[in-house]
C-alpha cells in the first residue's frame, strides 16, 4: 500500500475509534444535568444515587475520549502537513478556539465533577455539572466548524500558487457559519444525545430483567426513554434538513447518496439495495419522487445525477460504499425512533415491565446510535472524496511529503495495539461498573453536599 | 478587533511561548510525579502520589494541546514541517501520554495486586517517556535540523538524537523530577511526606549536575543559543535570576518553606523557557546547516487576519481559563486525603 492509502486508513481507524467516545460524552453530559437538576428540584435520593451512579460511567468514557483525542490534533500535522499548511489559517482558529473555550472548561470543571462532591455545595457542584456538559458540546461546536468548512468552505480566499497556495481567512464568521455548519452541527448533536440517552436506557432496563437497582433503574429508564425519544425525533428532523443542505450543496454527494446518476425530476428514494457502478444503475426498490421531495421538498423537482454533476469519474466517491453507509444510517435512525416510542409507549402504560422482549431490545438498543454516529461519518467523509477540501484541494495532495509508507505502517500497528487495549479495558471496566451497579451508601448525601442548599456559608 | 502598529507575529511568538511554560510548569509537576511514582512500593503512598494531581493533570495537559492548537493556527509551516518530520518521535510522545492517561483512570479502578502494578508501571514508562521527548524536541530545535528549501524536514528519526538533544532530554527529565518532588511534598503529609524530603535532595543535585553540563554544552557546541544574551550584556540579568532561583530551592527546602521552593522552581522554569525564546527569535524552527531554510515568524505564520482573530480569542478566553485554574486549585487546597471517590 502507498502512503496516501496508509496515512488514509491510519486517519480512519484512529477518528472511528475517536469518536465511539466524545458522542457518549456529549449525550451523557446532559444526562447527568438532567438527573442533577431533577435531584435539586426534587430532593429525591434517587435521582442523586443516578447521578453518582452516571458520573463514573462518564469519566470512564470522558477519559478515553481525551486520550484519543490528542491523537487526533497531531495527526493532522503528522500524517497531513500539506493539507495542515493549506488550511492552517482557516481550520487552525477554530481548533485553537476549541482548546481556549472547551477544553478548559471541560477538563476544569470535571476535577469538581468527579472529586468535588463532598468538596463544594450542591449549587457550584450541578454550575461544574453544566460547564462539563457545556465545554463538551462547545468543543462539537468548533470540530463542527472546521470539518463543515471541509464540506462547504467559506469566508475565505486562496492566496500563491501551486505548491505554496493556501486559504486565508476573509471573513471570520463567514467561515464558522459556513453553509453545512448549522445543519451538521445540529445532526451531530442530535446523533451523540440518542449515544448517551440509549446507553442509559439499556443498562436501565437491563438491570429490570435482572430485578436489581429496580427504582434506580425505573427512574434512570425514564429520564433516558424521553431524551432518547426526543433526541430520535429531532434527529428525524434534522436529517431532512440536512439532505436538503446536502443538496443544495455538494450534489456529488448527494447523488452518491443515493446512486443516482442521471439528473432527474420525481427522483427516487432507493429503500435498500446494491449500486452498480460499473453499469450506473441501482438494483433495489424505489419510492418515485421521494428524493426530490427529501432534497428539493416537491416530488417532481429535478436532482443534479453523478453525470452533471462530475462527468469525470475521478471527481466521483466510491459510490456504492457511500450509498451503503447511508442507508445504514437512515435505517437505524428511523429503528431507534420506533424502539424509543415501543419503550416509551409502554412505560407509560405501566406495562413496560413485564414485556421481557421489549426491555431486551432497549438492552440492545446502545448499539443503534453508534453504528449510525459511524456510519454517518463515513458517509460524509467519503461522499466528499476525492476532496479532502471540498473543491479546492485533492486528498491525495493533502498528505505529508516527506513520511514514508513504512513508517505510517509503523504508526498503524502501534496505534492498532494500543486501541485495542484500550478497548478491552474499557469494556471490562464499564462491565465492572455496571455488575456493580449504584452505590447505595449514595442515597445519602454526605459532606458539604448534605447541607441545604441556602445555609451555605 | 483591530490591534494598530501591533507586532502580531512576534506577539503569537510570546504567546505560544507562555502557552508551552504554562504546560512546563504545570504538567511538569504531574509528569514529575509519575517519574517518583515507582519510588515507594506501599499501595498507600501510591495512591497519595496519584491523587495529589488527580483532579488537576487532565487540565495540565490541555495546555499542551492549546499550545499544539495554537502553533497550528498561528504558524501552520512550524506546524507541518515539525510534525511530519518529527513522526515518530511524536508518535511515540502520544503513545506515552495515551498509556499515562489510561494509567491514571484505571489503576484503582480494580483491587488485584497485578492490576496496580502494570499500570503503575505503565503511569512510569509513560511519564518518564513524555518528559524526554518534550526534551529531545526543545534540543532539536535549538541544535537545529535540516530543512530543505521548500520548507520540509530533511533528515530521518535518528537524526534527532543527536547528543545535545538527549542531554537536553535527560535535564528535562531531571527539571520535571525535581518539580514534582516539591509539588508532592506539597500535597502530601505523613511518611510518604518524609520520604519525599529524603528524597528531594537527590533530584535537586541531579538536575544540579544536568543544569551544568547542558549549560557548558550550550556555550561550546550551540554558540548560537548565547549569541543574544552576549551582545546584550544587560540580559545576563535574566540567566543570574535563573541561577539565583534555582540555588533557592534547596534553601528553601532546607528551611521547610517548600511552597517558595515550588514558586522558585517555576520561576526557574520561567527564566529557562525566557532564555529559550529570546535565544530563538525570530526563529521557530532553526536549519542546520543551511541556516537560509529556517523556519521565522514571519514566513511561517497565518496570515495578519488570522492572527488578529486569534489574539481577539485569546484576549477573551486565557482570562476565564485562568480565573477557573485558579478558582479549581483552590478547590483542592490542602493536603490529599484519600476517600471512595479517590483514585
Amino acid at each position: 500500500m502507498n502512503v496516501l492509502t496508509l496515512s488514509r486508513l491510519q486517519f480512519t481507524l484512529t477518528a472511528s475509534f475517536h469518536y465511539i467516545y466524545p458522542p457518549l460524552s456529549i449525550g451523557l453530559g446532559v444526562m447527568l444535568v438532567l438527573m442533577e437538576g431533577l435531584w435539586l428540584g426534587t430532593g429525591k435520593p434517587v435521582y442523586h444515587q443516578m447521578a453518582r451512579f452516571w458520573t463514573k460511567v462518564f469519566a470512564l468514557t470522558f477519559a478515553i475520549g481525551v486520550a484519543t483525542g490528542i491523537v487526533m490534533e497531531f495527526e493532522f500535522g503528522t500524517n497531513w502537513a500539506t493539507y495542515s499548511r493549506y488550511v492552517g489559517d482557516v481550520f487552525g482558529s477554530a481548533l485553537a478556539a476549541e482548546g481556549i473555550f472547551a477544553f478548559f472548561l471541560e477538563s476544569g470543571f470535571l476535577a469538581v465533577l468527579l472529586f468535588g462532591w463532598d468538596k463544594v455545595g450542591r449549587t457550584t457542584h450541578f454550575f461544574a455539572t453544566c460547564m462539563v456538559c457545556f465545554g463538551a458540546h462547545f468543543s462539537a461546536i468548533w470540530i463542527v466548524v472546521a470539518n463543515s468548512w471541509m464540506q462547504t468552505p467559506a469566508g475565505f480566499h486562496i492566496v500563491g500558487e501551486g505548491m505554496n497556495a493556501r486559504a486565508e481567512i476573509t471573513d471570520f464568521w463567514a467561515m464558522v457559519f459556513n453553509p453545512s455548519f448549522t445543519d451538521r452541527l445540529f445532526h451531530t448533536l442530535c446523533g451523540a444525545w440518542q449515544a448517551g440517552a440509549f446507553l442509559v436506557v439499556s443498562v436501565s432496563a437491563w438491570y429490570l430483567l435482572k430485578k436489581k437497582h429496580q427504582e434506580f433503574a425505573r427512574a434512570s429508564l425514564r429520564v433516558g426513554l424521553i431524551v432518547g425519544l426526543a433526541a430520535s425525533l429531532l434527529q428525524l428532523v434534522s436529517g431532512h434538513t440536512s439532505a436538503r443542505g446536502v443538496a443544495k450543496n455538494q450534489p456529488v454527494k448527494l447523488a452518491a447518496f443515493e446512486g443516482l446518476y442521471q439528473t432527474t425530476t420525481n427522483a427516487p428514494l432507493t429503500l435498500f439495495g446494491w449500486v452498480d457502478e460499473k453499469n450506473e444503475t441501482v438494483i433495489g426498490p424505489k419510492m418515485p419522487g421521494m428524493l426530490s421531495y427529501l432534497a428539493q421538498d416537491s416530488t417532481g423537482a429535478s436532482v443534479t445525477g453523478l453525470r452533471q454533476a462530475a462527468p469525470a469519474p475521478g471527481d466521483r466517491p466510491s459510490v456504492n460504499i457511500t450509498f451503503q453507509l447511508f442507508h445504514l444510517m437512515v435505517v437505524i435512525g428511523l429503528g431507534m425512533i420506533a424502539v424509543a416510542a415501543l419503550g416509551f409507549l409502554y412505560f407509560w402504560r405501566g406495562s413496560l415491565f413485564e414485556k421481557r422482549w421489549l426491555l431486551w431490545l432497549l438492552v440492545l438498543s446502545v448499539i443503534g446510535p453508534q453504528i449510525a454516529n459511524q456510519a454517518g461519518w463515513f458517509a460524509a467523509e467519503v461522499g466528499r472524496q476525492p476532496w479532502i477540501v471540498q473543491g479546492l484541494l485533492r486528498t491525495s495532495e493533502g498528505r505529508s511529503a516527506v513520511v514514508q509508507a513504512n513508517t505510517v505502517l509503523s504508526a498503524i500497528l502501534l496505534f492498532s495495539a494500543v486501541y485495542v487495549l484500550l478497548f478491552a479495558v474499557f469494556a471490562y471496566l464499564l462491565n465492572d461498573k455496571i455488575q456493580h451497579g449504584p452505590d447505595e451508601g449514595d442515597l445519602v448525601p454526605a459532606g458539604k453536599l448534605a447541607l441545604p442548599e441556602r445555609s451555605k456559608p | 478587533m483591530s490591534f494598530g502598529s501591533l507586532d502580531l507575529n512576534t506577539t503569537w511568538f510570546i504567546l505560544i511561548g507562555v502557552l508551552f511554560t504554562g504546560y512546563a510548569m504545570l504538567d511538569g509537576f504531574d509528569l514529575g510525579v509519575g517519574l517518583l511514582h515507582l519510588f515507594t512500593q506501599e499501595d498507600e503512598e501510591r495512591r497519595m502520589m496519584l491523587n495529589s494531581i488527580g483532579p488537576v493533570w487532565d487540565g495540565n495537559e490541555v495546555w499542551l494541546v492549546t499550545g499544539g492548537g495554537a502553533l497550528f493556527a498561528a504558524f501552520p509551516n512550524v506546524y507541518a514541517t515539525v510534525f511530519s518530520g518529527f513522526y515518530l518521535a511524536f508518535v511515540l510522545l502520544l503513545v506515552a501520554l495515551i498509556f499515562r492517561a489510561v494509567a491514571i483512570e484505571f489503576r484503582g479502578k480494580q483491587p488485584m495486586r497485578w492490576w496496580r502494578r502494570m499500570w503503575d508501571a505503565g503511569f512510569a514508562a509513560g511519564s518518564l517517556l513524555s518528559s524526554f521527548l518534550i526534551g529531545v524536541a526543545m534540543g532539536n530545535i535549538a541544535w537545529g535540523v535540516p530543512i530543505d528549501a521548500r520548507g520540509e524536514y530533511a533528515g530521518t528519526f535518528w537524526t534527532l538524537l543527536k547528543p545535545y538533544p538527549i542531554l537536553l532530554g535527560i535535564t528535562t527529565v531531571a527539571l520535571f523530577m525535581m518539580h514534582g518532588a516539591i509539588y508532592a511534598l506539597l500535597k502530601t503529609e505523613g511518611p510518604l511526606h518524609n520520604k519525599l524530603r529524603g528524597w528531594i535532595n537527590n533530584t535537586i543535585i541531579f538536575f544540579i549536575i544536568c543544569y551544568a553540563v547542558t549549560t557548558m554544552a550550550t556555550l561550546l557546541y550551540v554558540p548560537h543559543m548565547a549569541a543574544r544574551v552576549r551582545g546584550n550584556p544587560w540580559l545576563f540579568s535574566i540567566v543570574m535570576a535563573n541561577m539565583l532561583a534555582i540555588a533557592n530551592i534547596p534553601r528553601e527546602i532546607h528551611r521547610g518553606r517548600d511552597w517558595r521552593a515550588f514558586l522558585s522552581s517555576c520561576l526557574a522554569m520561567l527564566a529557562l523557557m525566557g532564555l529559550f525564546g529570546l535565544e530563538m527569535y525570530p526563529n521557530l524552527v532553526l536549519s542546520n546547516p543551511a541556516v537560509a531554510n529556517s523556519l521565522t515568524i514571519r514566513n511561517a505564520a497565518s496570515s495578519q487576519k488570522t492572527l488578529g482573530i486569534m489574539l481577539t480569542i485569546a484576549l477573551i478566553g486565557m482570562p476565564i481559563v485562568l480565573a477557573y485554574t485558579v478558582s479549581i486549585y483552590w478547590i483542592f487546597r490542602g493536603k490529599v486525603k484519600l476517600d471512595k471517590m479517590s483514585y
